[in-house]
């Protein structure tokens, strides 16, 4: 079994362990993240970031789950790390350091949800346009909201 | 809210470009370009220096209309985002909210939806291949591939109703089962398709002016791969047999053997060859399929998501009640969070779904191969030259519905 391996092996780095469906899940501190995921890449082949998103828990605080998936050729297994973000210092060190391919995927969480991947020279809008206000994908944003970037032809 | 007119996104290389070089712009709207992508290339004579690939022009805001629907209703915006092949698109999100529920479908689905799943691969490949030798001008080989694509779409039309955007799964199984004589035309489809493919086999695959434009052109190592996300045929033309429908097998894939087609050098040509290969293979898988084909429902016996029939429903009360219910409340799924993957013709194509145990999802997240792979194409553009970017591009098969979402 990977998860109790890796349970004990990242002992004291994490804050909880659980797992739904099969897919082990570390919940960490932001602090922590960089350094779990390092030894996670490097110990246990968790080469490919296949993942990141948030989740907003508008009741909760802090307010927003960044989720990240990896996956592992030697283990076959996949593997989900969660840090929680208060909605007023929505931040977390970038990836991009350890995998490439978190450079666009952060870019989409900033435009989405506003969380700020510390490190991260390019945050430039990926999927909505520069000098859109907001971020779509928070449960506050309301979906009837429209921001046309050329006027409505009256 | 006020509508302003905000400037486009503009790209560092127009400030930091050395002043000797040109910098280019290639789409969004560019006929090779397809599905609207933004290149902006800085040029050395015509040898591209630095490049910046900019998506985003399709997006429709498709995570957040699945949290305003319910889960029957989210199936046709899955068709949506790979619209070549938006069977497997269905089929995964159904898998995740299946799981959820802790419905096991039933064997003839099963072995229906891994069959579906081939037939879509081939339609994508295909389309991939077709659009992409086009650009180089292989006129021949794309009629001959577009000839064959429709013939799937017109077969799928047949089952589904539709040619390219199906909506065809149900959770707990499917809209319907298959029609009188569907099976016997599907195998002269595929007679048709592997005459067609071998015909392209001699068109292309030892065609100097196709080798000249293909081999060596945006090579890339298993490593960097998997640095920048590569997943699917393009991670497989590198060399590595990574494949979930041998690793972690779904559906019916357990049961049907078959080979994961690898390439040797991770260029052009390889991903070219690898999409062939595993068009062979979809063919075999999807004979297989038939012969494992077993007779039953295909539909699960569940209330909790299943329709009551029609003749229930014009004279009892209870099932009358039972389908209103279904249809202006929804499924009621369980709490709890999944993340589901399946290998789509793209790569690695994952939902992650949150429910909250209501009738919609709390989040539905798409992990899609298309948006990955575009964030590392500068990587294989820059070295080579501006005519080398359309090929590449083409060989990446990336598809703006599911890139933007």
């Amino acid at each position: 079994m990977v998860n109790p391996d890796l349970q004990q092996e990242l002992h004291g780095q994490y804050e909880e362990a659980t797992e739904s469906f099969g897919m082990p899940e570390l919940r960490l501190r932001a602090e922590n993240l960089l350094a779990v995921v390092q030894r996670l890449k490097s110990e246990f082949g968790f080469e490919l970031f296949l993942d990141v998103t948030a989740i907003d828990h508008v009741e909760r605080s802090p307010r927003f789950d960044v989720v990240y998936h990896f996956y592992s050729r030697p283990l076959n297994a996949r593997f989900r790390l969660k840090v929680a973000v208060p909605e007023n210092e929505p931040t977390v060190p970038t990836l991009t350091t350890l995998y490439g391919s978190a450079r666009y995927m952060e870019r989409e969480v900033h435009d989405m949800y506003g969380i700020v991947f510390t490190g991260n020279t390019d945050l430039r809008p990926i999927l909505l346009y520069e000098g859109f206000v907001g971020h779509p994908l928070r449960k506050d944003y309301p979906m009837e909201a429209e921001q046309p970037i050329v006027n409505y032809r009256q | 809210m006020p509508t302003t007119h905000p400037p486009a996104v503009r790209s560092w290389l127009e400030n930091s470009a050395d002043p000797e070089s040109v910098v280019l712009n290639i789409g969004p709207s560019h006929p090779a370009t397809h599905g609207t992508i933004q290149i902006i290339a800085e040029l050395v004579g015509e040898t591209v220096k630095r490049a910046d690939v900019h998506c985003g022009y399709l997006h429709r805001g498709f995570e957040k209309e699945s949290e305003h629907h319910t889960y029957h209703k989210v199936i046709p915006y899955t068709d949506r985002l790979n619209y070549c092949s938006a069977l497997n698109n269905n089929f995964v999100f159904a898998d995740a909210v299946e799981k959820l529920l802790g419905l096991t479908i039933t064997p003839r689905c099963k072995v229906l939806r891994t069959l579906l799943s081939e037939y879509s691969r081939i339609a994508d490949h295909l389309t991939c291949i077709a659009a992409s030798v086009m650009e180089m001008g292989a006129m021949t080989a794309f009629l001959y591939m577009m000839t064959v694509r429709d013939y799937i779409y017109e077969h799928l039309n047949h089952l589904t109703g539709a040619r390219l955007t199906h909506s065809y799964v149900r959770i707990g199984g499917l809209a319907r089962d298959l029609p009188q004589g569907w099976l016997e035309r599907l195998e002269e489809v595929l007679k048709f398709t592997e005459e067609y493919i071998a015909r392209i086999h001699g068109l292309l695959d030892r065609n100097r002016i196709f080798i000249d434009r293909t081999r060596n052109v945006a090579k890339m190592t298993t490593a960097h791969a998997l640095n920048w996300g590569y997943t699917g045929p393009i991670l497989r033309s590198t060399g590595l047999a990574m494949d979930q429908r041998k690793d972690a097998p779904y559906l019916a894939y357990g049961d049907l053997d078959f080979e994961v087609p690898v390439g040797i050098m991770g260029d052009n040509y390889d991903r070219y060859y690898v999409r062939m290969c595993e068009i062979d293979e979809s063919i075999s898988m999807i004979r297989q399929c038939v012969r494992l084909l077993p007779d039953g429902p295909i539909n699960v016996d569940d209330r909790r998501v299943m329709l009551p029939e029609k003749e229930y429903v014009y004279t009892q009360i209870e099932a009358l009640i039972h389908h209103f219910k279904l249809v202006m409340e929804g499924i009621h799924v369980p709490a709890g969070e999944i993340y589901v993957s399946h290998e789509s013709p793209n790569g690695e194509l994952g939902f992650y779904l949150i429910s909250d145990g209501s009738t919609r999802p709390y989040k539905l997240h798409i992990r899609a191969p298309s948006f990955v792979h575009m964030g590392g194409m500068h990587t294989l553009l820059e070295g080579y030259q501006v005519a080398d970017i359309v090929p590449t591009f083409g060989s990446m098969n990336m598809i703006g519905g599911e890139c933007d979402r």
